[in-house]
């Protein structure tokens, strides 16, 4: 069911982890994991609860500082930068519980996004029709574009704290593509909807990646939705890779039916 | 800007630039320069006490808007906010004074000299939040405090300093009439500045940092810098306002910008509506003409009960008292300001009789 695997891997890495480890005191959160993701790739981490994946993530997006090993973003080391340093970078995600702008209007929630493409300031910004009007007004156009593409015309000058689960999945979705990253991460973007939600929010992702070429590392919990959008897959278990593959290799690993499933004394008995 | 959800019908915008304007409707926009155009005919037709406290209003309503920056659009918190309008008001007499800067043109630079200062406190700041932030802001207020009691050869010290009148083209403009439209002209410039402020990037940015500032810094928003810059602004209105204030009463005094001041800045934005550029007028307004309400009040009383024991005496106490319990009663009744009971009023009356 998976998608033509036509992507090589290591052509392009756009984003490489390399041999990143993460602890908190005692607590080993990620061990020597390493991975690439090639430009236009949809790449999915999965794992049991408390595996490590939205550590991993966090690495990542510079939240957290790996207490070893590299993260590479388009061939440029990003592990020691900030958070809003790698935006400007090309690096754009969403959050797996909500992080609107809740008192903001949809639109000016996805033009957040611009922000570091955007080159007005306080001043500029001040003397409005002197200075940002134009800016504004071709990037408002952008994020029209993206407003389309998610179908979210109608509720785009709603307050985002008003608007339903499903939808501000949506517009985080919205806002994450208007950074115009290179890599965009997903945090569980279909956790806690429904079928039809997910359907759509499936849709979204693999249009977002095939129309717009934008290469995606989604975490999530929907085998079915991972398995047959995914290029490749990545299994994590408390903190270590324990498969990384197509979805068909890795649905087929005794590692991850294990990590999975738990073993199953009798057969291992036979 | 944060605007209601509620339009009215028939407005289609078919533009990007129309649908960013700074007002929702040509309504409102015909409505505010009606009102623009009202302020300008008052002193013509207004008494001279009618007329300064529309003055009051008019440079006590920037100070607001500067705090409501900080405040309200960047989530930050500052209990200093009448020290920097105190040191907007000295530096643009010092300026005007030892410099030779013509007052006019020292009100601006005064904005600007205090916006140094507030970026320069602003830098702790950058890093502390709530609480911490607060005791932070609240000592900046005293070490102000201090320095305009200490400072002899900038403030004048416990003397104080003189504020010469404002002139254009050698025209004095000392008397409360002309006075009056160097204020408005002021109001009506850094209002205008902060709406489209507000309606940018770098306001957005403000609005990211307040509402969820972890998202903000992955969208590449950089936290300490907007911290800082929010400071900078808020002391920039602050020292408009400041000098408007000190050219107005040609005499600035270094006991005049306490904690209390501050606190009295807060209830208008609080008041008016967090956020809101037009709620801090409508605070501001609120604010200012509580006490006069407050005192009509209690004459009004002594005339149809006859004097009271003690009522006249507690007159202070009263006007005081009247501020905090409306702070009190806005915070719990009306937390959003008088900017969204007015907005509810308005849309009831677009629906009205039909508003199920």
């Amino acid at each position: 069911m998976s998608r033509d695997p036509s992507i090589v891997p290591d052509r392009h890495p756009v984003l490489e982890v390399r041999d990143v480890s993460l602890g908190f005191g005692g607590v080993r959160a990620l061990t020597g994991v390493s991975f690439s993701v090639a430009k236009g790739e949809l790449f999915s981490i999965i794992g049991p609860n408390g595996a490590g994946k939205t550590s991993m993530l966090n690495c990542i997006s510079g939240r957290y500082r790996p207490s070893s090993g590299q993260i590479l973003l388009d061939g440029s080391d990003v592990t020691g930068l900030s958070p809003n340093r790698r935006a400007t970078l090309g690096l754009g995600r969403t959050f797996q519980n909500l992080a609107l702008f809740g008192h903001m209007s949809v639109q000016d929630n996805i033009m957040v996004g611009r922000h570091h493409l955007l080159k007005n300031n306080a001043l500029t910004g001040a003397l409005y029709w002197l200075g940002a009007r134009r800016e504004e007004l071709a990037h408002r156009r952008v994020v029209e574009e993206i407003i389309d593409f998610l179908e979210i015309a109608p509720i785009r000058k709603a307050q985002a704290g008003t608007l339903s689960y499903g939808l501000r999945k949506r517009v985080e979705l919205a806002r994450a593509m208007a950074v115009s990253p290179k890599v965009i991460l997903l945090d569980e973007p279909m956790a806690g909807m429904n079928l039809e939600e997910k359907e759509d929010m499936a849709r979204f992702i693999v249009d977002l990646n095939e129309e717009w070429g934008m290469t995606v590392v989604m975490i999530e919990h929907d085998m079915g939705v991972v398995m047959d959008i995914s290029h490749r897959v990545m299994v994590l278990e408390f903190g270590c890779k324990i498969a990384l593959g197509l979805p068909e290799e890795v649905m087929a690993n005794d590692r991850v039916k294990v990590a999975y499933l738990g073993i199953d004394e009798d057969e291992q008995v036979a | 800007m944060i605007g209601s959800s509620l339009v009215p019908c028939g407005q289609f915008k078919t533009s990007y630039s129309e649908d960013t304007t700074l007002f929702l409707t040509p309504a409102s926009r015909r409505f505010c320069i009606a009102a623009i155009v009202l302020a300008a005919a008052a002193p013509l037709v207004l008494g001279p006490y009618p007329l300064t406290l529309m003055i009051q209003i008019g440079f006590f309503a920037i100070a607001a808007l500067g705090l409501n920056i900080l405040v309200g659009s960047t989530g930050q918190i500052s209990l200093g906010h009448a020290a920097f309008f105190g040191f907007g008001a000295f530096a643009s007499a010092w300026l005007n004074s030892t410099v030779g800067v013509p007052v006019l043109l020292a009100i601006p630079l005064a904005g600007l000299m205090t916006t140094l200062l507030g970026l320069l406190f602003g830098i702790p700041a950058g890093r502390l939040k709530g609480l911490y932030l607060a005791i932070a802001t609240f000592a900046s207020q005293y070490i102000l405090e201090d320095f305009f009691a200490r400072a002899t050869w900038f403030t004048g010290g416990s003397s104080g300093a003189m504020a010469a009148p404002a002139s254009l083209f050698g025209w004095e403009l000392s008397g409360d009439r002309q006075y009056f439209y160097v204020v408005l002209v002021f109001l009506v410039v850094m209002f205008v500045l902060g709406a489209n402020l507000l309606r940018t990037r770098d306001g957005r940015a403000f609005v990211a940092v307040r509402d969820h500032y972890l998202s903000a810094e992955v969208m590449g928003v950089n936290l300490t810098r907007y911290r800082i810059l929010s400071f900078g602004i808020s002391s920039f209105y602050a020292g408009i306002g400041g000098a408007l204030y000190g050219h107005y009463l040609g005499y600035v005094s270094a006991e005049g910008f306490t904690i209390l001041q501050s606190i009295q800045f807060l209830g208008m934005i609080i008041i008016g509506g967090l956020g809101s550029v037009t709620g801090t007028l409508m605070g501001t307004c609120f604010m200012v003409l509580l006490p006069e309400v407050t005192e009509g009040a209690v004459s009004l009383i002594k005339q149809v009960v006859g004097d009271v024991p003690g009522l006249t005496g507690a007159l202070a106490y009263i006007k005081e008292a009247a501020i905090g319990l409306a702070i009190v009663l806005f915070l719990i009744f009306e937390p959003d300001g008088l900017v969204h009971r007015w907005r509810t009023i308005k849309s009831y009356w677009k629906l009205y009789p039909f508003s199920y």
